[in-house]
């Protein structure tokens, strides 16, 4: 019996386990078979992982919480004396 | 300011209503909390509502925590359960808040071959390319957006996610899987039409 290889439609649903490393083996090799001959596909893993990527970097350099923000937070609390011992 | 490493959070203080023990509990999450906030609502106004009210909530209900989730997974849930019911309130009212694609439609589009991983990381990466990360993720409907945000900005793990949304584990991970084709998508048309790269699919 041949496993069966996924067309390039059905084998999208997979791809965001597959670069998580979640996938089962029997299916990574499938989508890895169906890769080796599909360059369009490549280009779709290489862009979603690469997208992924980016949206970690991106979550790196996010803002802090602004001082001004946790000062309010505090008052609307009524934690500010415990603030003031902290900063 | 002590560099001496901080006891860990009392659980029993917390449900005590112990003040300073609560200081301690907000002064750990509350960057946390805002970060997620802001990453749902996309508004510094609105998520530091949010983050207010995350903690209004969470005084009120410490004596009654049950500690079978850990105490950041009671917060995310909270303050997550607050983003989505002001995005409801927003969408309710005169606010445009786009809804592309509320159901499987993007299932129907043609798929973006655009070979833009190899793009320089400055072209990557500018100033411009991050506000369309943003936008893309604004862009998201509400339930795909919550869980790209837990699991790809705030590096949740699926089991916490699954845990904070109340969803099976394998909804988180099917959620996050049209979340990021989608993302990918937008990122695919937003390159191809930046830098006049070719697209396959067309």
């Amino acid at each position: 019996m041949t496993a069966h290889r996924p067309s390039c439609r059905e084998m999208l649903g997979s791809l965001s386990e597959y670069l998580d490393g979640e996938l089962e083996a029997e299916l990574c090799a499938a989508i890895e078979s169906h890769l080796s001959e599909c360059e369009n596909c490549r280009i779709v893993v290489d862009t979603l992982r690469k997208t992924i990527t980016l949206y970690h970097q991106h979550a790196e350099e996010d803002p802090q919480l602004p001082a001004e923000v946790r000062l309010r937070l505090f008052k609307r609390l009524n934690l500010e004396d415990f603030l003031s011992h902290s900063r | 300011m002590t560099n001496k490493v901080d006891p860990p959070l009392s659980i029993e203080a917390l449900r005590r209503g112990d003040r300073a023990e609560f200081a301690r509990l907000v002064e750990l999450y509350d960057a946390y909390i805002y970060r997620l906030a802001l990453r749902i609502l996309g508004n510094p106004q609105d998520a530091e509502d949010v983050l207010q009210e995350t903690f209004i909530k969470a005084l009120k209900h410490l004596p009654s925590f049950d500690g079978r989730s850990s105490l950041s997974t009671w917060l995310y849930r909270i303050a997550t359960n607050e983003a989505l019911m002001l995005l409801r309130k927003e969408k309710g009212g005169m606010i445009s808040l786009d809804e592309p694609n509320p159901n499987d439609d993007e299932e129907q589009e043609p798929i973006q071959i655009v070979d833009w991983c190899c793009l320089p990381e400055e072209m990557l990466m500018n100033a411009e390319t991050k506000k369309v990360l943003d936008q893309a993720i604004a862009q998201l409907s509400p339930a795909l957006r919550v869980v790209v945000v837990l699991r790809d900005l705030q590096g949740l793990s699926t089991r916490e996610t699954s845990q904070i949304l109340k969803i099976s584990e394998e909804s988180v991970k099917t959620r996050l899987s049209r979340a990021r084709l989608q993302l990918r998508q937008w990122l695919s048309e937003y390159f191809h039409q930046q830098y006049g790269l070719e697209n396959l699919a067309s």
